[in-house]
């Protein structure tokens, strides 16, 4: 008699509700296929371009030479090597920069005024300004740093600092999000042995929490490398022919460059030219966040 | 806390008492004298005269008058949010780090009321250790954790030799010694717990206190821990919430049993709490009529 009964109810056929997730299943998997594919044709539409894969008889336009020299009115010898080392020191800027301001910011909104009505306001705000685009930044730096403090048009300083407003919610919510994952026990734990709050943050929050705000910011700065709205916008120089030789030189970075050459008239920059300049800056950013991921887990296995 | 009591393993002082009266009447009866003389006049540590806590509208304690005495285990039982971890936590005043808590009433420690404007709360935390229920390392090293205390109030002589004391009288060292640059949190739970033992009593504290230090261990771990409590009310004046009236009978001096809506209803000797209390609603509590 169980046995009657129990076919009653314990074959599949008679569970409602599996269609409809086999096919949100699909649906997923299917999203998730197209997101990748076409960031993979992406890479292997630039990559073969950079190597000249189609086109052998132009040899790479990706090679050591356009590593190390600069940009030449011939393709064939243009390289990225100015850009990239402006590139560089730019993030140097805004690594120096954003890092303690926002790191900082974070601090004082996590630790000190949690609970405060300004620091609600301030934090829904720098929520706010992660959106604002990055042209608008351009113009506050134009207006900020040129125009107001008096720092020279297009060079490394002013463009680190402009991208480095940019990217400073970004490290502020990052940090913010690493400080807050330290639990509490070790605030408390810290507090019941007699240390002051200084010694609280400096001792056990800020070390439990460092892997995660240098993972955010080494992610802000792969944003960062990235931008060109706000260089145009400073005046960074499209074309450099010799590296800035201090942070107050006129530079070009590598996406404003990039930007450059894909304006030229000459096919070859079109395509082979610009297609090397997008394989070097990707590959500087893969690192940056390799470098990012390393940390993580470094940290996190101990 | 002098160095000589440290090496953990010796008869405790009190043992020692009994055994001198009969050798050598002489000499050692005076001896004796002088050290019962000493224990019958029971020192209060911790005093508090009608204290109130509030977390906002709410009244978490009221009236609490106690008086708890050096260099014993006082237990703190009742039943869950009957204020006994408040009223923990008011001793250290680590309820200043909650913005609803408002405390009224005086809290004396040493004869100085804690409350008052002059007294900071980071120097009487140095004076008061605290254990807390769950263990709670920090993720640094088993050295670094010990060393903590002594290092935030820059106070560092020695400081190998003074972690390695804390250490021992947690009964710990002998299973970390060899490793003691690894990280606290591989070790297991109830070795966490000794470790924030240690750490709490690497400063030399004059009070512990401690929040159900054993809920959240194995009863193996559970009884090393109860022995270590034993062990350190020799020298330090030991506060301890739990809300198991076994441990309590076991391991403490005095009780205090508080009951729902954060009043102190008894507070005598153990054995009498236990065997003879005066209210009906203690012995109701327990006898297990309610929790």
């Amino acid at each position: 008699m169980a046995t009657d009964s129990g076919r009653d109810w314990f074959g599949s056929e008679k569970t409602t509700g599996y269609a409809k997730g086999r096919a949100f299943e699909l649906g997923c998997l299917a999203a998730t296929v197209f997101g990748i594919f076409m960031v993979f044709v992406l890479l292997l539409y630039v990559v073969v371009d950079a190597f000249a894969l189609t086109t052998p008889e132009y040899g790479p336009w990706l090679d050591g030479d356009f590593l190390t020299s600069a940009h030449s009115r011939f393709p064939e010898k243009a390289g990225i090597y100015p850009a990239l080392v402006g590139s560089v020191m730019m993030l140097i800027v805004i690594a120096l920069s954003a890092f303690p301001i926002g790191v900082g910011t974070a601090i004082y909104l996590e630790e000190y005024a949690s609970d405060n009505p300004i620091a609600t306001l301030i934090e829904i705000n720098i929520g706010n300004l992660a959106g604002v685009p990055s042209v608008v930044y351009g113009l506050l730096g134009l207006a900020l740093f040129i125009r107001f403090v008096g720092l020279g048009t297009g060079t490394v300083v002013v463009g680190g600092f402009t991208v480095g407003l940019l990217i400073l919610p970004i490290i502020i919510i990052s940090a913010q999000e690493a400080i807050r994952s330290v639990p509490d026990s070790m605030r408390t734990a810290s507090y019941g042995m007699g240390a002051t709050r200084w010694q609280t943050v400096w001792r056990v929050v800020l070390p439990e929490a460092l892997p995660g705000i240098l993972t955010g910011t080494i992610l802000a700065l792969g944003r960062a490398i990235g931008e060109t709205a706000p260089l145009i916008m400073i005046g960074a120089a499209a074309t450099v022919f010799s590296p800035p030789s201090s942070f107050f030189d006129r530079f070009s970075a590598m996406p404003r460059q990039i930007y450059a050459w894909v304006s030229f008239p000459k096919y070859e920059f079109q395509y082979g030219v610009m297609a090397a300049g997008v394989v070097t800056l990707l590959t500087v950013l893969l690192l940056m966040n390799a470098t990012a991921i390393l940390i993580r887990n470094r940290y996190q296995r101990q | 806390m002098s160095q000589e009591t440290i090496s953990g393993t010796d008869p405790s002082p009190d043992a020692d008492d009994e055994s001198l009266i009969s050798p050598s009447p002489g000499a050692d009866a005076v001896g004796h004298e002088r050290t019962t003389g000493e224990q019958s006049e029971t020192r209060t540590v911790v005093e508090t005269q009608a204290l109130d806590v509030y977390y906002g509208e709410e009244r978490a304690l009221q009236e609490i008058d106690i008086e708890i005495p050096a260099e014993k285990v006082t237990a703190i039982i009742g039943p869950s949010g009957c204020g006994k971890s408040t009223f923990l936590r008011c001793i250290n005043r680590m309820n200043d780090l909650v913005d609803s808590a408002r405390v009224e009433g005086e809290l004396l420690f040493e004869g100085k009321n804690v409350y008052d404007a002059d007294v900071d709360p980071v120097a009487l935390r140095r004076r008061i250790g605290m254990v807390f229920q769950a263990p709670n390392p920090f993720p640094k090293s088993i050295y670094d954790n010990v060393a903590y205390g002594l290092r935030v109030q820059d106070d560092t002589e020695n400081l190998d030799e003074r972690v390695e004391t804390a250490l021992r009288r947690a009964a710990l060292w002998d299973e970390v010694n060899d490793r003691l640059d690894e990280s606290a949190l591989d070790l297991s739970g109830g070795q966490q717990q000794r470790l924030c033992i240690a750490r709490a009593i690497a400063p030399d504290p004059d009070v512990l206190l401690m929040d159900e230090p054993a809920s959240a261990l194995d009863p193996v771990a559970t009884s090393q821990i109860e022995d270590l409590i034993e062990e350190l009310a020799q020298d330090y004046t030991v506060v301890i919430v739990t809300h198991n009236m076994q441990q309590a009978a076991r391991i403490s001096d005095k009780t205090a049993v508080f009951l729902t809506g954060g009043e102190l209803v008894e507070f005598d000797d153990t054995g009498v709490v236990f065997e003879n209390p005066e209210h009906q609603r203690v012995e109701d509590y327990i006898t297990g009529k309610f929790g």
